[in-house]
């Protein structure tokens, strides 16, 4: 479900989609970019850590969904990280110091986004409230 | 001359849309009767006239006029004639035309044939659908032309992007702009209803239609978009909560609450307030889905800024039209009583709480899609993607569905849990064996990770119990809309069952394969034969020759290929599909990797087909209460006519 305006611009910013064709890479991607790890249960871990990370060149795809070189040579980075038993949320936590946090899907408890965490609980306590009002007064018709 | 009797067209539209407004509102006060009459022609030729505009624009884009500035900006010569035409509301304005040309029709459609409401609310809703329209007018005569012609004509046009080069894409953004469309006519009638204070069953049926067709069209360019965007963009995913998906999820939101409460209000005169205030949130997220996905804000502040001008129109507009609504609404809201009252355990009463659910889901996507423009402002850039809302949005979905299961079984105004206990005992059993089977083969992988699993117990569950409606009755009897609730809540189980099984069991596998090399994904063996380049109209291709088993059996051919377009140059990656009832094997060749090797990306998607059958299925179940809903009217319309044909005979 992707609408026009997001179209134009992905195509401008994933580079493999509109680079000229003379222009291609031709560095090759690194190791881990196209490959998986041996172990499936590593491979599963890598897989779900990366699919929650942005690719920071791309408009709104994960790491794990893009084919920027750039997301390339950070799936390799998470999968031999993850390969040398690191753990996901170590990873993620060097690639927010390293790119902002920007680069991770989910959000942080930080002074600037407990607006997030605060009003699902709003939304929760409000939508008792209108049911109990509601019901209360109707309550025999 | 065309563009120009286009825009000639455009400009009148515009003006006939000023005289709709101001005799609509004129003759509300009482002072100039005059006008009255003039409401209902006027809005017949300006749908009229803003339909010859689109089909100039039409016409424009079919013979590629290059003296055209919005031809030669997005077509070219060089193209099928239905990708063309398609690129007529491929981009911004004509997109506004297509859009201001519907709510055209729409409105003349309206003045034409509704005569059930008093004539005062009719010209009060008419007034209100010019008010709309009339920012439209503005937005395209103002800052956004599609007429504007070009001195001198380009020799060759620059084409259309090639991922749109799709006959999903082309049919996909009119529909969810029908779909926002009909929310703005059904706003249409909650003004005429508040301005003249006539909140009642007779606005619940005359709105209804339109709601309904409107959620119809959203649920249909929903499907359908996450299903283009799962075979054309080449990742395979189906949904990722980026902001323009969000923005096209909220109307259809605020349009499945709308819908379920103009029903009771339609039936059971019973909340009129709710009805309407969901009215007005729904036109507003379809200007929320019309405009803010156009300003380019949702990408980033910066991408808004590089074109401030057309963005702050817009903002201007947005503010404009929710603002004025919600001021409407604020002032009359409390003139409203609220109908007849029902008990907590009732049909109503499990209705008000999804609906409660659904808009506390769509206040959710709203503040998570928006929040990151907040952080922006504080130059900290945030993402809100889907480890966010997959789990806020269940704490909302999960009680919202097991209602959903009870809800249709109830009796209207007050009914008990002890009653229907026993009917209940099936879709439990279902759920529990669910659990057991979850239970018995998934690993436990965190919070997130066990979302899927739910899904699946739930879905089990739904679908049980959304046929339990139809027990105890004579199936040949069941009245349409009937039919069409069963079949839209079966769809939903179906559509969750495919999206919690593909989540929770898909398996992907990426390789570097010769020619002649076999490999295996899931139950799968593909064998890559050869790679072959192929030509197309407008593109040449590198296709992958795969031999592809499912678990030893028949095999069959798949097919993906590396698009390389000319106009304009750019590469896409054509997946390839083989579909089986069960899931789908999904395909993508990649680059030449070393020592002739070829990248390969395939995925074995057990049951995802699901999703979007699903889909349909909800939106076949609204067109089957669509139907059954404007036959009855139709029938009760004759009858009427009849009885006051027999009448007037009598009375002579």
């Amino acid at each position: 479900m992707r609408g026009l305006l997001f179209l134009l611009v992905l195509a401008l910013c994933t580079p493999v989609v509109w680079a000229p064709l003379a222009a291609q890479d031709t560095l090759p991607p690194a190791p881990y970019a196209y490959e998986q790890l041996e172990d499936p249960a590593l491979e599963a871990r890598a897989q779900a850590l990366m699919e929650t990370l942005r690719c920071l060149k791309c408009q709104s795809q994960s790491i794990a969904d893009s084919d920027a070189p750039m997301a390339g040579d950070m799936r390799s980075q998470v999968r031999k990280r993850i390969a040398a038993g690191e753990e996901p949320e170590a990873i993620r936590k060097w690639l927010i110091e390293r790119y902002g946090d920007y680069v991770s899907y989910t959000p942080r408890f930080t002074a600037l986004t407990w607006p997030l965490f605060l009003v699902p609980m709003l939304i929760v306590a409000l939508a008792a409230l209108l049911l109990r009002r509601r019901f209360r007064r109707g309550g025999e018709g | 001359m065309i563009a120009e009797i286009g825009l000639a067209a455009l400009w009148l539209a515009a003006a006939l849309a000023a005289l709709q407004l101001i005799a609509g509102s004129l003759s509300l006060t009482g002072k100039a009767e005059s006008l009255t009459g003039t409401v209902r022609p006027v809005a017949i030729v300006q749908g009229a006239l803003a339909l010859l505009a689109f089909a100039a624009l039409i016409a424009l884009f079919a013979r590629t006029d290059l003296s055209v500035k919005l031809v030669a900006m997005n077509s070219h010569s060089a193209k099928p004639l239905i990708f063309k035409i398609a690129a007529a509301w491929g981009n911004h304005e004509g997109s506004m035309l297509l859009w201001v040309t519907v709510m055209g029709l729409a409105g003349a459609f309206v003045a034409q044939f509704e005569r059930r409401l008093p004539e005062k609310t009719m010209l009060a809703t008419l007034a209100g659908q010019a008010f709309v329209s009339l920012g439209f007018y503005a937005f395209l005569l103002i800052s956004s032309n599609p007429f504007e012609r070009l001195n001198p004509p380009a020799g060759e046009g620059n084409g259309l992007n090639p991922l749109l080069q799709d006959i999903g894409l082309a049919f996909h953004p009119p529909t969810l702009y029908l779909g926002y469309v009909g929310l703005s006519v059904a706003f249409s009638f909650a003004i005429g209803a508040l301005l003249t204070r006539q909140v009642g069953p007779a606005f619940a049926k005359a709105m209804r239609p339109w709601v309904l067709g409107a959620w119809i069209f959203l649920t249909l360019g929903i499907t359908a978009g996450s299903y283009w965007a799962y075979y054309e963009l080449g990742w395979g995913g189906w949904w990722f909560w980026d902001p323009v998906e969000n923005a096209s999820l909220m109307p259809w939101l605020a349009a499945t609450a709308l819908l379920h409460s103009v029903s009771v209000l339609a039936s059971r005169d019973a909340l009129r307030i709710w009805t309407v205030m969901l009215g007005v949130v729904a036109f507003s997220m379809s200007m929320v889905g019309t405009f803010l996905v156009r300003s380019g804000i949702l990408t980033s502040v910066h991408a808004f800024a590089v074109d401030p001008e057309r963005g702050s129109f817009i903002l201007v507009l947005l503010a404009i039209y929710i603002g004025g609504a919600l001021t409407l609404f604020g002032l009359r809201a409390a003139t409203v009583s609220e109908g007849k009252q029902f008990a907590l355990v009732s049909r109503e009463g499990a209705l008000v709480f999804n609906n409660v659910m659904l808009t506390a889901i769509l206040g959710i996507v709203l503040f998570g899609t928006l929040y990151p423009l907040v952080t922006e402002v504080f130059d900290t850039k945030v993402s809100v993607g889907p480890p966010y809302f997959n789990p806020v949005g269940a704490v909302f979905f999960v009680p919202m569905v097991l209602i959903l299961m009870v809800g249709p079984l109830l009796r209207w105004r007050k009914d008990s849990f002890a009653r229907i206990a026993k009917v209940l005992i099936l879709p439990v059993i279902l759920m529990l064996g669910a659990v057991a089977v979850v239970l018995g083969i998934a690993e436990y992988r965190g919070i997130d990770g066990a979302l899927p699993f739910v899904g699946i117990v739930l879905a089990a569950g739904l679908a049980i119990a959304s046929l339990l409606p139809l027990r105890e009755r004579n199936l040949l009897r069941t009245p349409l809309t009937t039919w069409g609730m069963v079949l839209a809540h079966l769809g939903v189980a179906v559509a969750l069952f495919g999206m919690a099984v593909e989540s929770a069991y898909k398996v992907e596998k990426l390789v570097a394969a010769r020619v002649g090399e076999t490999t295996s994904v899931g139950p799968w063996k593909v064998e890559l034969r050869g790679i072959e380049p192929v030509p197309g109209p407008n593109w040449t291709a590198i296709e992958a020759d795969l031999l592809a088993s499912y678990k030893g059996g028949a095999t069959s051919a798949v097919k993906p290929q590396s698009r390389s377009f000319w106009t304009p140059p750019q590469m896409t990656t054509e997946s390839a599909l083989l579909t089986r009832w069960n899931g789908q094997l999904y395909a993508v060749i990649g680059d030449e990797a070393q020592d002739g090797r070829w990248q390969l990306r395939l995925w074995w998607k057990p049951f995802v087909t699901l999703i979007w059958f699903g889909g349909i299925m909800i939106a076949l179940g609204g067109l089957l209460s669509l139907i059954g809903r404007v036959a009855a009217d139709i029938r009760r319309g004759v009858a009427r006519g009849r009885i006051a044909d027999r009448h007037e005979s009598r009375a002579q």
